[in-house]
């Protein structure tokens, strides 16, 4: 199968609009990412699947992933000259990602038996525009999956044909598999809890009356 | 019967056959075929639309089983969730373990020994072999033979579940298979009990040919009853026996050739109707298949550790990144794709079930079928909600 | 009530002389008719229990029921998560007296190994009174038969009148339990407190 840098350069010359990137994986082992732009989604993934050199028709793997706000800390080696000697010290520098939901599909051949090709599609933001293309219509069995990431990230998968709640109950309210999700309190009894389940189950328990006791 | 990869699926309106004039004779009838029925298949609900008997709509309902299991992988340690990818696809404990550990290792790097390659293979085609037989115990108990065939299947069941309690310490939720290794050796005993009951695997599958095979029941209420086309097959991303039994040669033993299995001589059989007797077919010679498989792994396999003797168990943190590894189980792929930030525990892990994908075209396979097929076309695909719901 | 000796004198001759407590008792102890409600992972150790080679079918336990109108036992196995559990009550409700439940399994009665997440009933007791708990992560099946005689023996030791006896012959006790609904993040109510009693404990 060809390399990534291949397949981005042969879509770009497909489709000149479309806005392609490519992660980088750090573990060895893994595959890197085509991180595509939301609006071209459809397009890049029709051309995935049709093409006669990838023929990618089997869709693997749709997994929904939520990444809030944080602020990124990377290491960046630098040349100062201190006191006139150049010296090589270590700078951190601090980025601000901003909150978004990603998709990530990978992407297999059943006929010419290669794979995989990993594509992202990320949303603006994790509060209201959370819309993404659906490419169940181009893969069926998207379908379910997708419906899956919506019930529990919360993305909107523009286009496809039933999109409601698979796993939870209809009139559930929230995402929860997202990083901030309360789960609603049940903590009333707990035989041996620790760590954060005590903090929970600590405000079940009865109020110790204050004794008067003066020393 | 239905899309074919590329068209949009049909319109949800249905209306009841009409007469010569043109009025509808009848009306329909929505029946929610619960998650409490007879049929052994787990908490899975059908809301069925009917024409008489027949199914114009069919929607499944599931997440009566959801205990996120991947809101509790986020936080706990790697070797903590091993424990949970048991319970998963409870048939298959031994497979689930397989595809995490498989996982793991390559997200951190970590090699496998020779020996604990051979006794993870050994332990899949168990796990394969025990997982067809019941699953053609439950379906033909789907089918109205109420008990014996099950009986049966569990009989022979019970023989591997003694294997996996001697090496494990528990009948299902076996626990066994560590990143860079397995828990613990087998001995020259096991392996001896284990040659024996590969060795009676193949009369016990004669016998229960013999009162299956060539059954006039099993055979009008099977052929050309759930009929899958291999376009929508790939389409829908099937994959196991139900993909091979449509005419789609994709096994991940052969495609990937993960472990050792690149050193075994076995065929994959291959399926031409795509219907529901196909898939029975397709599991009775992959039963086969595993005998051989078992047989040469329990002739070849050497001495050595199960275990790398550096690996670190405690403390295992890998580097960041994300990885996505699948292996064969006997309901078809199965996937595990973690993302790792450099903690003890995964940021991100995801399970890619097959029975939940599976079941994308069960709609398909019903319409214009009565009723009563509907349930044996539910146990042709196999679903474990363990796996389903997560 | 007469002793031993005399009874066992008379059975000589081929009289038997019980109580009707004792006869009602005995016939339905050893005739238990399990609902067929498997519900994960401890429903197949429950098949397997059925099966030739533990056999449950000696103990009485012969036909499993598929309609919860025509079965005596409800047994629990596996994880009962919040979207099942007003479906587990309602069945319930349908079992016509005398009912019990087994709760099997780690999940059954507390929640289990999935205890910390958003759709898991922390153990059915907290909407159905339960009989018999087995512990396990799947329990075998020889815990589940012997769940069963533990059953059996709670039944025999039933008295008929008085204060302490059974549902069926008491018109105050309740037979039906209030079904939960879904609510936006949790069942409401998320237990039922006539018949969940946590214990105290003292730290």
């Amino acid at each position: 199968m060809e390399t990534l840098e291949q397949i981005k350069a042969r879509l770009e010359a497909v489709l000149p609009m479309t806005k392609l990137d490519i992660l980088s994986n750090e573990c060895p082992a893994g595959d890197r990412s085509l991180l595509v732009h939301a609006a071209s989604g459809f397009a890049v993934a029709k051309f995935l699947r049709d093409d006669p050199l990838l023929k990618l028709d089997y869709c693997s793997n749709v997994t929904g992933i939520d990444w809030p706000e944080a602020t990124i800390k990377t290491k960046v080696k630098k040349k100062v000259a201190v006191a006139g000697v150049e010296k090589e010290i270590e700078e951190t520098i601090e980025t601000l990602r901003s909150g978004h939901l990603e998709v990530v599909y990978h992407l297999y051949s059943m006929e010419l038996k290669h794979g995989p090709v990993v594509l992202r599609l990320r949303t603006e933001n994790r509060t209201d525009n959370t819309q993404l293309p659906s490419l169940t219509p181009l893969w069926r069995g998207a379908e379910f999956q997708e419906r899956e990431v919506y019930d529990l990230y919360g993305v909107i998968f523009e286009g496809h044909p039933d999109l409601r709640r698979i796993l939870m109950w209809d009139n559930f309210e929230g995402f929860p598999m997202r990083r901030d999700y309360v789960a609603p309190d049940d903590f009333e009894y707990e035989p041996t809890p620790h760590d954060e389940v005590l903090a929970e189950a600590k405000k079940h328990y009865p109020v110790e009356p204050k004794s008067e006791v003066k020393p | 019967m239905s899309a074919i990869a590329g068209t949009p699926p049909k319109s949800f309106a249905v209306t009841p056959k009409l007469d010569a004039q043109g009025e509808p004779m009848g009306e329909l009838l929505e029946v929610s075929m619960g998650p409490h029925h007879p049929s052994t298949h787990g908490v899975f609900r059908m809301d069925v639309v009917l024409d008489g008997e027949e199914v114009v709509k069919l929607k499944p309902v599931f997440g009566y089983l959801h205990r996120n299991h991947e809101k509790i992988g986020e936080n706990i340690s790697y070797l903590g969730t091993m424990p949970y990818t048991d319970r998963l696809d409870y048939f298959c404990s031994m497979t689930n373990n397989w595809g995490y550990a498989l996982t793991i290792e390559k997200l951190a790097g970590l090699g496998v020994p020779e020996r604990a390659e051979y006794i993870r293979v050994i332990m899949a085609e168990l796990t394969r072999l025990q997982n067809h037989t019941c699953l053609i115990g439950f379906f033909m108990q789907d089918m109205g033979a109420l008990g014996t065939p099950m009986m049966y299947a569990f009989r022979e069941r019970e023989k591997i579940l003694d294997l996996f309690e001697s090496v494990s310490g528990a009948r299902m939720m076996c626990n066994y298979m560590r990143f860079g290794g397995v828990r613990v050796d087998v001995n020259d005993a096991w392996l001896a009990q284990a040659r024996k009951v590969a060795g009676e695997y193949g009369s016990f599958l004669d016998e229960f040919e013999k009162f299956l095979t060539a059954n006039e029941i099993l055979l009008a209420r099977t052929q050309f009853v759930g009929v899958l086309p291999k376009d929508l097959a790939v389409n829908a991303s099937i994959t196991g026996p139900m993909l091979r039994a449509s005419g789609v040669n994709y096994d991940l033993r052969k495609v990937d050739k993960y472990g050792i299995y690149s050193r075994f001589d076995f065929r994959v059989p291959v399926g031409e109707h795509g219907d529901i007797y196909d898939r029975y077919m397709v599991r009775v010679l992959e039963m086969r298949e595993s005998i051989k498989i078992l047989q040469q792994a329990l002739r070849d396999i050497p001495a050595g550790p199960v275990m790398d003797p550096k690996a670190k168990l405690r403390g295992f943190r890998p580097k960041p990144g994300e990885v996505y590894g699948r292996v064969e189980g006997p309901k078809g792929e199965l996937g595990f794709y973690v993302i790792s930030d450099g903690s003890p525990n995964p940021y991100r892990y995801r399970v890619r079930p097959p029975s939940f994908i599976n079941l994308t075209t069960l709609e398909d396979m019903c319409l214009g079928h009565k009723i009563s097929d509907t349930v044996v076309i539910l146990g042709s695909v196999d679903i474990v909600l363990g796996e389903v719901d997560r | 009530m007469i002793e031993e000796g005399l009874k066992s004198e008379l059975q000589k001759q081929g009289v038997y002389v019980t109580t009707l407590e004792d006869l009602y008792n005995w016939g339905r102890a050893n005739s238990v008719w399990p609902l067929t409600f498997g519900l994960a992972c401890c429903a197949i150790e429950m098949i397997a229990a059925s099966m030739s080679r533990f056999d449950l079918a000696r103990f009485g336990a012969e036909v499993f029921r598929p309609s919860p109108r025509q079965a005596d036992l409800m047994i629990v196995a596996g994880t009962v998560t919040k979207k099942m559990a007003p479906l587990v009550v309602r069945l319930f409700n349908q079992m016509p007296e005398p009912k019990y439940v087994i709760a099997m399994g780690a999940c059954a009665i507390s929640g289990g190994p999935f205890k910390q997440g958003y759709n898991v009933l922390k153990g059915i007791d907290r909407y159905l009174p339960v009989d018999v708990s087995i512990p396990g992560c799947p329990p075998r099946p020889e815990a589940l038969i012997h769940a069963i005689m533990t059953l059996q023996e709670k039944i025999l030791a039933q008295k008929l009148t008085g204060p302490d006896r059974p549902r069926h012959l008491n018109a105050d006790v309740p037979g039906e339990y209030p079904v939960p609904a879904y609510g936006e993040h949790d069942l409401e109510p998320p237990m039922n407190p006539e018949v969940w009693h946590p214990p105290a404990i003292k730290r």
